[in-house]
């Protein structure tokens, strides 16, 4: 039967069963199982290793900071990749942490960021270059960096000079989430007029961070993305010992004046960043990797690959 | 290692003394937070809201001495502060050691140029530093590069004396891991702080067992807090949490009250001593060694800063003798002339009289 456009949708006269390819897309997902590449990057120190395996309550990775007095301090940015695959009720995640040990630990930090770049670049260049061969791989792996936690020391006065140059180079080609790093160690006071300060900071220069506003959005989305970009940045506390507060055990600090619950809302901003993360934007955090910060570097390349070709074309005329 | 010391002293001073204190960190650390703690008083202004178009310029390091009169059970102390904003700011931080380094060199300058003067200044002050709290941040690793430069470099001039700062956020556990840590690394770069020396054979059982127990404190975990709040009511100074709230002022907490007897009543003499008889003597042989050197190498073009010190000095002198012997001359003139004109007036008078008659 004809259907007008501007009129209502065709109403089905029977059950098709269409509606189970979510299921059918599920199943193959789950055969696959998920890749969500994650970098830290932060002067050390600030509890980045513990974090990450707090967020995915495991011990990951281990802290690289510099601890007898014979290991030498770092002169340069090193890159250390580590991946684990985790399991949850059936769905598999491999997860691949990056550290960034030696950023922002130097007398003279200048440039002390290009390898970080770099690094986020060549995984774009290497997943570029294998869509391109010609006999590719029927799923390519993804080694492209889909959010790049960024530690705030806890000063509570104002970003550093570094922070905002780091956070500019790094806005323009990841997914950047930052974090006030052993917020334990400010009131709430202090937290408070610390965040409006950064929030101020960060506009006057234009950084631009996750989540990005998207007209696919709808309201519920876009409510929930106001909210977490009130919340950032996050003033997370991690750790890895558990204590029993209340006769529940539960992740936690224990000093002689109190109990730090990592999980209370109250004390630290763990759980929303927790939730941000990995439950409700997983999966936009690899959407717009690809879609935005993988298309900007692609489109990049292929043009001036082809003003290359050109110019090399003249070149032989 | 440490620093010699002079057996046997501990001198009650009753009347009032002056000390000199500098206070070197990175920005967020707590440092005038303490400073302001430790004189109870708002001695530093609190950090002006910047705007947020200053957060990316990178001001360099200052160097900012604050006089204040404390007055601790009787005994009257002239403190002066030196605070250093903008100490391992910037992206580049090379330049803030010799910004300091040159501070302190400075003073003990003065003081050399005070001391090779004839005539010396009765009213001088004396500006050296006789400690330098130094603070580091509460990784619970170990030392960061720019902590063991600091250090290294500046232990020749200065006491040093490491502390933790924003100490509450370290565990009981963790903060005794890290003192360890960061002691060990200090002993392995072989650097000279300031670690309470004493001499087991020649001092009294008391002060050992004061001196090893200050020493076995270190580095100090220090927490600063101006406000007040309330604990089971009582009024204390404190950080409030929503976990518990943090006393300044107890020793379970934290080191701050051992640090403040030791600097303002215990060791503040023995700290004194050491930098006048130890480093500023061991800055001075160097420096006119330099001098002496470079005078017998007939070194071409080398400032031979010291004997053109005393060239100065005995120009100076000279020129001075020059203007009182100028004014002398001149007095006996201006007496010459007035006796002549007093003569001339007589000797008219005498005609005049002569002719009356």
């Amino acid at each position: 039967m004809s259907v007008d456009a501007e009129s209502t949708q065709p109403i089905l006269q029977s059950y098709v069963g269409f509606d189970s390819i979510t299921s059918q897309i599920e199943k193959k997902l789950l055969k696959r199982g998920f890749q969500f590449n994650v970098m830290v990057v932060g002067q050390s120190g600030l509890g980045k290793s513990t974090l990450i395996n707090t967020i995915f309550a495991s011990h990951l990775i281990d802290s690289k900071g510099r601890t007898q007095p014979d290991e030498p301090t770092r002169q340069t940015v090193e890159i250390h990749s580590f991946t684990e695959t985790v399991i949850e009720r059936g769905v598999k995640l491999r997860l691949n942490i990056v550290d960034t040990p030696g950023y922002g630990d130097q007398v003279n930090n200048e440039n002390c960021w290009e390898p970080i770049i770099k690094y986020i670049k060549d995984q774009h260049s290497s997943f570029l270059r294998k869509e391109l061969t010609a006999m590719r791989d029927r799923f390519i792996q993804d080694t492209r960096i889909h959010c790049c936690l960024f530690f705030i020391s806890p000063t509570g006065h104002s970003l550093k000079p570094i922070d905002i140059v780091v956070l500019k180079k790094l806005t323009e080609v990841v997914n950047v989430v930052p974090v006030i790093a052993k917020s334990d160690s400010l009131t709430i006071e202090e937290r408070i007029a610390f965040k409006h300060r950064i929030k101020e900071e960060m506009a006057f220069h234009n950084i631009k961070l996750y989540p990005y506003e998207s007209d696919e959005d709808d309201e519920q989305d876009a409510a929930l993305n106001e909210s977490i970009q009130d919340l950032i940045p996050f003033a997370v506390v991690g750790s890895e010992k558990t204590i029993v507060v209340d006769g529940k055990t539960v992740r936690g600090r224990q000093n002689r004046w109190g109990v730090i619950n990592v999980e209370n809302e109250n004390h630290c901003e763990f759980i929303h960043l927790r939730n941000f993360l990995t439950r409700t934007h997983l999966q936009d955090l690899i959407e717009t990797t690809s879609l935005i910060h993988y298309e900007s570097f692609r489109s990049k390349q292929l043009l001036a690959l082809k003003e290359n070709g050109q110019q090399q074309q003249q070149q032989h005329h | 290692m440490s620093h010699p010391r002079r057996p046997g002293n501990r001198k009650n001073v009753k009347k009032g003394f002056q000390f000199t204190l500098m206070v070197v960190g990175a920005s967020g650390l707590g440092r005038t937070t303490f400073i302001n703690t430790l004189c109870d008083a708002e001695v530093v202004p609190k950090r002006e809201c910047d705007e947020p178009e200053m957060a990316h310029i990178e001001e360099g390091i200052k160097i900012k001495p604050y006089t204040v009169e404390l007055d601790e059970d009787g005994v009257k102390i002239s403190l002066t502060v030196v605070d250093t904003p903008g100490f391992g700011d910037m992206i580049d931080n090379e330049y803030c050691f010799q910004e300091i380094l040159g501070y302190l060199e400075q003073q003990y300058d003065d003081i050399l140029s005070e001391e090779s003067r004839i005539k010396r200044n009765r009213r001088f002050r004396d500006n050296r530093v006789h400690a330098l709290l130094y603070f580091i941040a509460p990784t619970g690793h170990s030392l960061r590069e720019i902590d063991i430069e600091l250090m290294k470099r500046l232990s020749p001039r200065i006491n040093i004396i490491p502390v933790i700062g924003k100490s509450d956020s370290l565990t009981p556990g963790e903060l005794a891991d890290f003192k360890k840590r960061v002691m060990e690394d200090i002993a392995h770069h072989k650097i000279p702080i300031y670690n309470f020396p004493y001499d087991p054979e020649e001092d009294d059982d008391e002060t050992v067992e004061e001196n090893s127990e200050l020493r076995s404190l270190l580095p100090f975990a220090l927490i600063g807090c101006e406000e007040e709040v309330t604990v089971n009511g009582r009024k204390v100074r404190g950080r409030q949490y929503p976990w518990g709230v943090v006393e300044v002022d107890n020793p379970q907490h934290c080191d701050f009250v051992k640090l403040r007897y030791a600097l303002l009543s215990s060791h503040f003499q023995d700290l004194k001593e050491i930098t006048h008889d130890y480093l500023y003597e061991n800055y001075r042989t160097e420096k006119l060694s330099r001098s002496t050197d470079s005078a017998s190498d007939n070194d071409s073009g080398e400032e031979d800063e010291h004997s053109r010190l005393k060239e100065e000095q005995f120009k100076k002198e000279e020129g001075k003798l020059k203007e009182i012997e100028d004014r002398v001359q001149r007095e006996l003139k201006e007496k010459q002339q007035e006796l002549w004109t007093k003569e001339q007036q007589l000797m008219s008078l005498e005609a005049n009289q002569v002719q009356v008659q």
